[in-house]
């Protein structure tokens, strides 16, 4: 049993769960970007609007950190989530430039019952970031491991 | 073909290797990714993996770390024309991502890469899409992450 708003059983295909607002400062893109992707179009304003980004862009990978984030605020934090395999496609549609604030929502696309881990289930989201002018800015099909509520049930 | 060299098509390349200590798996799980087995070694005894152990956007941004590493090394061969050195750009996303195995605090992992492909761009000439296989191991060999890569690559 959990007290946990989301588990297995809640996270019918079709369930939509919105993210909150993440707005994205030109500190945190250039601090991720000297950690851990150190190309010109992520540390410096000038080299980013050079660039066929058109500005100040964060990593893809931070953008996938960020959204992680969010998908943490908003799902996994109340939930009885046991971690992912992996991220079936991730696509990077648009640049996140200094200044921008994302948002975004997960979909359940489907689920299953693990055989292999009784009182497990996968459930598989489309995972959606857009920017304020509503534009999809990363797009991503990403299958998660969720605890049943009732470990004796099906899906 | 020089970009075949360039690109060391089909070749696996060692990028580098990274001990991942507590101190950075905690403030990577604090600022993103906040589940207790990423922030907190005594709540992480009592999870699913046991011990603490980095979120696997971690490991994927450690990846890029030492790719860059790699490139500014030797992860390319020597350009030998006719034109510009290629330039990389931006990447439009990944696939297949696999976190196979828990990266604990302490694992020491190794990185490489493997350009697998490339094709030019219709829609944007003068540039290249360059596809790659991304992975990392722990000492045991064994696997912890793979995903298949693409980047654009400025070119002839």
């Amino acid at each position: 049993m959990t007290d946990k708003k989301w588990a297995f059983e809640e996270l019918e295909p079709g369930v939509t769960i919105p993210f909150g607002e993440k707005k994205v400062g030109a500190d945190e893109i250039i601090a991720f970007a000297q950690q851990f992707d150190a190309q010109p179009m992520h540390l410096d304003e000038e080299a980013g609007k050079a660039s066929i980004l058109g500005g100040l862009s964060a990593s893809g990978w931070h953008s996938c950190a960020i959204f992680m984030r969010m998908l943490y605020d908003a799902l996994l934090v109340n939930s009885t989530s046991q971690g992912s395999p992996g991220i079936t496609e991730a696509r990077w549609k648009r640049p996140v430039i200094a200044g921008d604030t994302l948002t975004g929502s997960t979909t359940v696309l489907e689920r299953r019952a693990l055989k292999s881990r009784p009182g497990i289930g996968l459930v598989t989201f489309r995972h959606l970031v857009t920017n304020q002018r509503g534009e999809t800015v990363m797009e991503m099909e990403n299958p998660i491991m969720f605890r049943m509520r009732d470990a004796g049930g099906a899906a | 073909m020089s970009l075949d060299r360039f690109l060391r098509v089909g070749e696996t390349i060692t990028l580098g290797t990274h001990t991942f200590t507590a101190d950075e798996i905690i403030a990577f799980g604090r600022q993103f990714d906040p589940q207790p087995f990423h922030t907190d070694a005594e709540a992480a005894r009592d999870s699913v993996f046991g011990r603490l152990c980095a979120s696997g956007w971690h490991t994927c941004a450690m990846w890029m770390r030492y790719n860059l590493i790699g490139i500014e090394r030797d992860a390319f061969g020597p350009w030998e024309g006719p034109g510009e050195k290629p330039e990389f750009g931006p990447s439009p996303g990944f696939s297949n991502l696999k976190w196979l195995r828990p990266v604990y605090e302490g694992d020491t992992i190794t990185f490489t890469r493997a350009v697998t492909g490339h094709r030019p761009l219709a829609s944007r000439p003068g540039w290249h899409l360059v596809s790659l296989s991304a992975a990392a191991h722990g000492t045991d060999g064994e696997p912890v992450m793979s995903f298949e890569n693409g980047v654009l690559m400025k070119a002839g």
